[in-house]
């Protein structure tokens, strides 16, 4: 690790730049992978419902947070649906997967009870609006990854 | 409650963009010395203390193994929350209740300054379907901001007139980081962060502490002339898959409030609340948490931020500390909501006081578009 130690102008203090970097594996779990592999293999947005209240979740879990009851029942929902808000990110940071500016969005797909999380595209910042009709663009090379989808663009 | 908190000191650091010149247990220290100096206790007298601090905003795993000495748990007991500040208040007050621990020491710090915010605010959000979107705290905060300007019809021109009231009133608070003389048209003419989140929309990075003694009813008088006691208080968590909510509304804080307010034998809080403390990290926030808190029905906070009745001399004065918008950091915001309305429960708020303030309210909320949302009753009878 390179490290940099300043002394700050006009004042006796030193400050020391550093940087923690820890790699780490996350679980996506037995119901979070399936949704990934669906995603993957066959361009399917599968959600989860609930026996006892009905929702379906999108992306599929496997916990209801109301019922606290585990959902087994697979359920495949829609690649179009509404636009229920959207961001649009002018900010350039490290963190993000695409070119700025990036249009966040939660999408309402048809046949799903709960928004789901992700980016717009292949439209003007101007032209998007709430409740528009969008779809989902899937990636050509896919690997099991929530962004396997592109984005969401408006329907023609 | 069995027997009645009461807080008997409350202290704030001035809020600063870069405190470069402390570390953060020299931070802390400066907050703990005036409550101590206060009363006149040592940190001998504590029996045990309640730190607030976050492990990504610290720089380091276990964050409040570096300020033992400063808390009294040197060789002593010390507990501490990631969440706000707030929710500090809330453990120490449940401490004391137990009749275990009597007189307790509260403190949070955060230097923002030291980390990368954006990224460490990603790091918050769940591994595998929400952090590889890169998203931060201001991008959510944009969307949920859309959702409720989108439902309920609220303004960009009444979230404007948000930030130029809690600026001009944090004029009048000498902890204040950046008061600005500022207008509608100065907040709708700022930089376009994230759409529809624009840079006075939101606060600057900052510095800070806070810290507050809390002790049982028995101990209080003779400790202090003029306590301030604990009526009510609770929290509540929204899922953390921002699709599962609508992002218009704060369904965690009606519930937190609600039984904050049952505690505090509160029905009409509009009526029966003189001043409140309420952290908004985002101008939107300040119509729809007043919504969430009961001020107004669900969809009004446009309204009630476009009356008089929010202003100083109003008939509930929200923020007569400018509040968190001027500059204040994540993990401190919400209990400097409960040191500033401790100042007012005493008369002490200066020219920010609100004549004869009786009860308070405070709120503090942690992590994406208000996920946990904490509320806290005050009152000085």
């Amino acid at each position: 690790m390179q490290t940099v130690t300043e002394k700050l102008e006009g004042m006796d203090v030193w400050i020391y730049h550093g940087q923690i970097n820890i790699p780490n594996t996350y679980s996506a779990g037995a119901v979070g992978s399936r949704f990934l592999i669906e995603l993957r293999d066959k361009k399917r947005i599968m959600g989860t419902r609930c026996p006892a209240c009905n929702r379906v979740y999108i992306p599929a879990r496997s916990i209801c947070k109301d019922c606290f009851g585990q959902l087994d029942e697979w359920v495949e929902v829609s690649s179009k649906g509404t636009v229920l808000t959207y961001a649009i990110d002018y900010e350039v940071k490290p963190i993000q997967p695409v070119e700025h500016p990036i249009i966040y969005g939660i999408i309402q797909l048809d046949g799903a009870d709960t928004g789901f999380v992700h980016m717009l595209g292949e439209v003007d910042p101007e032209q998007l609006r709430v409740g528009m009709r969008v779809q989902a663009v899937f990636k050509k090379e896919r690997e099991g990854n929530i962004l396997d989808i592109k984005y969401f663009k408006p329907l023609a | 409650m069995a027997e009645r908190v009461g807080i008997i000191a409350v202290a704030q650091t001035k809020y600063h963009p870069n405190r470069t010149d402390v570390n953060e247990e020299e931070l802390a220290y400066e907050a703990i010395k005036q409550v101590l100096e206060e009363t006149g206790l040592t940190l001998s007298d504590m029996d045990s203390a309640v730190t607030c601090s976050q492990d990504f905003l610290d720089g380091r795993t276990i964050s409040s193994m570096n300020i033992q000495h400063v808390v009294g748990a040197h060789l002593g007991h010390e507990d501490n929350i990631s969440e706000d500040g707030i929710n500090a208040v809330y453990a120490a007050m449940g401490q004391i209740l137990s009749g275990h621990q009597h007189i307790v020491l509260v403190e949070a710090h955060t230097k923002e300054s030291q980390g990368d915010k954006s990224l460490i605010e990603n790091a918050a959000f769940d591994a595998i379907f929400m952090r590889q979107l890169g998203l931060d705290f201001t991008s959510a905060a944009a969307l949920q901001a859309r959702r409720y300007m989108y439902k309920y019809g609220i303004t960009a021109e009444q979230c404007a007139k948000v930030v130029v009231r809690n600026h001009a009133n944090a004029k009048n608070n000498p902890f204040a980081q950046e008061p600005m003389d500022i207008s509608v048209d100065d907040v709708l003419g700022s930089k376009m962060l994230i759409s529809p989140i624009r840079l006075l929309d939101t606060k600057p990075i900052s510095d800070g502490a806070c810290a507050m003694i809390l002790a049982p009813e028995g101990k209080v008088k003779k400790l202090t002339r003029k306590p301030v006691w604990i009526l009510g208080a609770s929290n509540c968590y929204e899922t953390h898959y921002l699709g599962d909510r609508d992002l218009a509304d704060c369904d965690a804080l009606v519930k937190a409030a609600q039984k904050a307010y049952n505690m505090a034998g509160i029905t009409n809080p509009l009526r029966q609340i003189d001043v409140a403390e309420i952290s908004t990290e985002y101008s939107y926030q300040e119509p729809l948490w007043l919504e969430g808190l009961g001020f107004c029905d669900q969809g009004e906070g446009g309204k009630l931020v476009d009356s008089r009745a929010t202003k100083m001399g109003g008939k509930l004065p929200v923020n007569p500390s400018g509040g968190v918008l001027p500059g204040n950091p994540n993990g401190v915001a919400g209990m400097a909501r409960v040191a500033e309305a401790v100042l007012q429960l005493r008369g002490e708020a200066g020219d920010r006081q609100v004549k004869g303030a009786k009860v308070a309210l405070t709120h503090g909320y942690t992590g994406i578009c208000g996920q946990h949302q904490a509320v806290m009753i005050l009152g000085n009878m």
